[in-house]
This record gives C-alpha cells, sequence and structure tokens, in this order.
C-alpha cells in the first residue's frame, strides 16, 4: 500500500450516476489482484473529512493507469465527479484482499455474478480469469435500462446475460431468479454487490465453492478503527469478526454472517 | 538534546506525538507503513478484561470537519492484550500508554494490575470518559467524586504512572480535573470524544446503530483547546492534549493551551502517515520560530510572564 497523488486522465459519464475514472501513478504497479479497493480522498479540506473506498475496475500495468467506476451520490463521489483531466487525485492503495486466482483449473468454468456499482471489480477478475484460460460467465443485476454499463465489454471476455429489475433490458428479475431458471454450469462463483443479493446467492444458489466481494461503511481502510467488522457464521462467543477493509473485502463461502 | 524530546511520568519520549487510543489498534497495520519507533509513544486501544466485540454497524457517521464513532471499545480482551499485542510492540523503541476500561471499578483494577506489569507498559491511561458504551463508562467520569475514587483505586494496585482521560461531556471540566490530581493522577488525556447524533434524512432514524456516538477530528479541537487552557491552570500534572490534530500547527496550538504532548487520532484514519509526517514537520517550525525546545511553548497562552506583542 502506498499513498500517492495520481493524476487523471479520464472522466465520463457512463450511466445514471455512474461514472468512468482514469488515472495514473506509481502505485497501479502494485494493482495485481482484482477484487481490491482503493482509498481515495476527494478533496483537500475537512468535509467529506474520510476517505471513499472505490474497487478497482481495470488496470493497465505497463502503462500504470488504472480505471475505476463509482455512482456519484453522496457529497464525497459528487465531488469525485467534479473532477477534470489532469485534476490530481489522492490515493491511498491497493488495499484489502482480492479474489483469488487460482481457485479454478484451466479450462473450468467462472460463474461471474455483479449487482449495480458490485459490477466493476468483475471486470478486471474476468480480464484475469480469461488469462489464464478459464471460461468465464457473467450474471449482471441492474435496477433498470438506464443503470446498466459494461455489457460490451464483459461480451468481449465471455456469454454475459443481463437482469433488470423493471424489465428494460434483458431477462426481468432478479441475478438469481435467472440462475435458478437457466441453472448454468460452473465451477466457482465469484460475486460482488448489494448484501441482499448476496445472501440470495448463498440461500438460494447454495453454491459448493463461492467467494464474496463485501461493502461495509469504512473509516480508516487499513484494518485500524473497526468501523467495518462483519460477525462470522456459527459462532457461539459472539465475539468473533473480520473487518472488510484487511481481512477482506472478499471471503470465501461461508466466513461471514450474510 | 533535542528539540522535540518530552519527558513525562512514564514517558520518555524521543518527540511529543502519540497516535491516540482507538485510533492506532495495538499498532500492527501502522507498523506495515513506517517504524513504530519514530513515534514519541503509542497509545494502544483501549483494553478491557474480557473480549468485547463491540456494537452492531453502522459504527462510523462523517459530519462536517469529523466522524462519529460507536466502535463499543472492541477488543481482544486482557490475556490476549498481553500475550500477543504487547509482545509484538515490544519489538519497538517507545513507550507505551495502554489505555484501560471497564464498567466497574473491580474490572479497571483489574486489568490496571496485569497490564501496568507488562514490561513494555510504561504508562496506563485510564478510560473514564468513553461515551460509546451503554453500560458504565460515562458515569465514572461525569462526577468528580466517583472519577477520583476510580483513580484511588487503580493508583492503589498500578505499578506505572497512571493518566486519566478526560471527558468533555460535563460542564465543568476543571472540577473533575482537580480531583483525579487529588486523587492520585500522574497525568491527564484530554479530550475524549463529544457526544452527538446524526440522522438519516430516509430512514428518520439515527445513523449510527448504537444511535449516539463520539464526535472527533477537527470540528472539536477548539473546546479541547478551551479546556486545557482552563484546566492546565488549575492542575500541576501534565496534559497530554488531544482533539481534531492534524498539522504541527496544531500541536504547537495545543502546547500554547497547556499540553506537555499531544495524541493524533482521526487523523490516522485519512492519512496513516501523518504522525511521521507531523514529527518531520513540527521539528522545521520550531527551528523557524527559533524555539530551542517546544516545552518553553507549554501554557504560553495563558503565562502571564511571556507577552509576544512585547518581544519585539
Amino acid at each position: 500500500m502506498i499513498k500517492e497523488w495520481t493524476t487523471i486522465l479520464h472522466q465520463e459519464q457512463i450511466a445514471d450516476k455512474i461514472y468512468e475514472l482514469t488515472f495514473e501513478g506509481e502505485l497501479v504497479e502494485r494493482m495485481t489482484a482484482p477484487g481490491q479497493f482503493l482509498h481515495i480522498r476527494v478533496g483537500e479540506q475537512y468535509m467529506p473529512l474520510l476517505r471513499r473506498p472505490i474497487s478497482i475496475c481495470d488496470v493497465d500495468l505497463e502503462q500504470k493507469q488504472c480505471t475505476i467506476l463509482y455512482r456519484s451520490e453522496g457529497e464525497g463521489t459528487r465531488l469525485l465527479s467534479k473532477k477534470r483531466v489532469g485534476d490530481s487525485l489522492d490515493i491511498l492503495g491497493p488495499l484489502g484482499n482480492g479474489f483469488p486466482l487460482d481457485a479454478l483449473q484451466e479450462g473450468e468454468t467462472a460463474l461471474l455474478i455483479g449487482g449495480g456499482i458490485g459490477v466493476p471489480p468483475l471486470y478486471y477478475l474476468s480480464r484475469k480469469l480469461v488469462e489464464r484460460n478459464i471460461r468465464v460467465k457473467h450474471v449482471l443485476g441492474f435496477a433498470s435500462k438506464k443503470d446498466a454499463f459494461y455489457i460490451d465489454r464483459f461480451n468481449q471476455l465471455g456469454e454475459t446475460t443481463v437482469t433488470t429489475i423493471d424489465g428494460t433490458l434483458g431477462y426481468q428479475g432478479f441475478v438469481t431468479d435467472y440462475v435458478l431458471k437457466e441453472n448454468p454450469e460452473y465451477d466457482v462463483l465469484y460475486t460482488c454487490g448489494p448484501t441482499p443479493m448476496m445472501k440470495a446467492i448463498e440461500e438460494q444458489l447454495n453454491p459448493a465453492r463461492a467467494y464474496y466481494s463485501f461493502e461495509e461503511r469504512m473509516g480508516c481502510g487499513i484494518g485500524a478503527c473497526f468501523a467495518c467488522v462483519c460477525p462470522v457464521k456459527e459462532d457461539p462467543t459472539g465475539t468473533e469478526y473480520r473487518k472488510v477493509c484487511s481481512d477482506g473485502p472478499v471471503f470465501p463461502q461461508g466466513v461471514i454472517q450474510l | 538534546m533535542s528539540r522535540l524530546a518530552i519527558k513525562l511520568p512514564g514517558l520518555s519520549m524521543k518527540n511529543p506525538i502519540m497516535p491516540a487510543s482507538g485510533c492506532f489498534g495495538f499498532g500492527r497495520e501502522f507498523a506495515r507503513y513506517y517504524d513504530l519507533s519514530r513515534l514519541g509513544a503509542i497509545a494502544i486501544k483501549a483494553t478491557t478484561e474480557e473480549s468485547r466485540f463491540g456494537n452492531p454497524t453502522p459504527r462510523v457517521a462523517e459530519t462536517p470537519g469529523g466522524m462519529l464513532n460507536a466502535i463499543g471499545l472492541q477488543n481482544p480482551g486482557l490475556k490476549k492484550v498481553l500475550s500477543e499485542e504487547l509482545p509484538f510492540l515490544a519489538d519497538y523503541d517507545v513507550p507505551i500508554l495502554a489505555n484501560i476500561a471497564g464498567t466497574k471499578t473491580e474490572d479497571y483494577v483489574k486489568v490496571a494490575e496485569d497490564v501496568s506489569k507488562a514490561p513494555n507498559v510504561t504508562a496506563l491511561e485510564l478510560n473514564i470518559s468513553c461515551p460509546n458504551v451503554k453500560e458504565g463508562g460515562i458515569s465514572f467520569g461525569t462526577d468528580p467524586e466517583i472519577a477520583a475514587a476510580l483513580t484511588r483505586a487503580v493508583k492503589d494496585v498500578s505499578e506505572v504512572p497512571v493518566y486519566v482521560k478526560l471527558s468533555p461531556n460535563v460542564s465543568d471540566i476543571t472540577k473533575i480535573a482537580v480531583a483525579v490530581e487529588e486523587a492520585g493522577a500522574d497525568g491527564l488525556s484530554m479530550i475524549n470524544t463529544l457526544l452527538g447524533m446524526r440522522i438519516d434524512l430516509k430512514s428518520e432514524k439515527p445513523v449510527i446503530a448504537n444511535r449516539t456516538g463520539g464526535l472527533s477530528g477537527p470540528a472539536i479541537k477548539p473546546v479541547a483547546i478551551r479546556m486545557i487552557y482552563e484546566v492546565s491552570q488549575r492542575v500541576s500534572i501534565p496534559i497530554i492534549g488531544m482533539g481534531g490534530i492534524t498539522s504541527a500547527d496544531d500541536v504547537l496550538e495545543y502546547f500554547l493551551a497547556g499540553a506537555s504532548a499531544v495524541a493524533v487520532g482521526t487523523a490516522n484514519f485519512v492519512n496513516p502517515f501523518i504522525c511521521p509526517e507531523i514529527v518531520d514537520e513540527l521539528e522545521q517550525k520550531l527551528i523557524d520560530k527559533k524555539v530551542d525546545h517546544i516545552s518553553e511553548l507549554i501554557g504560553r497562552s495563558w503565562k502571564s510572564c511571556y507577552s509576544p506583542s512585547l518581544s519585539h
């Protein structure tokens, strides 16, 4: 992990409230594990005071460029969306532990299920899996057509199904509705998205091998503040926990109480 | 001698900068980023007799210039702190200020007795003021007699000097300060967080699961400065100042108010390198100000013998 002033090369709105931002910096060289995140300071003033954790969407290690996708929702991401090409951006990272790539052998199949702003880290993951000759299938869930992004890009890497809750694009329903109905074959499931979605995946799909990337309100992002703790599953003492930032954000099936 | 070295009861510090309790864990996370021996001291996360999970999430909420937290004293408990956390810190050349907490006097006494025997614990910080824990905590720090009785009980068993961390959630902090000084406190830490709340406009409920949280960060600095200014004129024991420090200028302001050392809290969450950065910056500030030793600044804002306007 390092802290660096990086330079913004590109900033563009690609869907409703969704922005794509590319920056350049030395710290990109360390971004070899998909699923890690960056802790970004959006301003030098005290409001907002804390950094914003944002997942890594894609990396060009040679060019030292990294792309993130984020939703402009609160004050922090709103300020981030106002940054221009050429502006400096204070980034701490990469942080946390990514998705394990060696969970699959060459020729096996990975099913990647993303929901909303949980979709971006799956893009870098998918690229890395394809590099290792792993077959990838994607199921990407959005609320509506206006919220959807990166469909073509995922399509270039493997079979991609889009689901929307209102049916304005692709399959109408939740990602789990689609998977239950079509029952695609896979060896390992990787997922990132809202907790209710991941809970439904665990309960309804009950995958044998799966990795979940969690999101939780964070303070420091490095494991010191204890803001982002999650209780572990089946803990009789009630005191066991994992920190999403430094123990995660990716956890194997069955570790965290969803 | 270095411009920055400070010697306080139990704390022989290379510089007056320490991370504040609860903002640095037990140092492991930060040890990956810089040499902890660069710090003046380390105030470790509050230790209780039994391990605690703490409060449900959300535990933090941002506010203008600060943040609310209600972690709930999550810690691995006395046994593990002694067997795992303190030995880890023993590899560094830095004194440890061990923050202790409890819900009954007996809890504090038990933890104080055992933690003060650890070889690298050179002082205790008595958390009488944490507003986050529903049971106890708050009552010790808001009543001068109860605060004094607890200080006495801990002093009786502690093998190292005891600093009492004062709560700002009182109408007259000088009364508590004087009471704990009379009860034998070797120093004061001030201030702990200010009790606050944020309400979510969508759910129409408090943002933090615990409902209330402790406010920290730059927003509370003026409150801490005022309280240290008042208390330092009423007690003769040293004060470790804290609340919203993010720069060397902030450190100077705390010294002028009456602090003899400072702790950096919330800023560690924004910039993990902040403590060593402030140490470096502070040295240069003193050179620029032609101050031979930082202790010259202690309480200068109220000491009648010095007036900057007359010195030119």
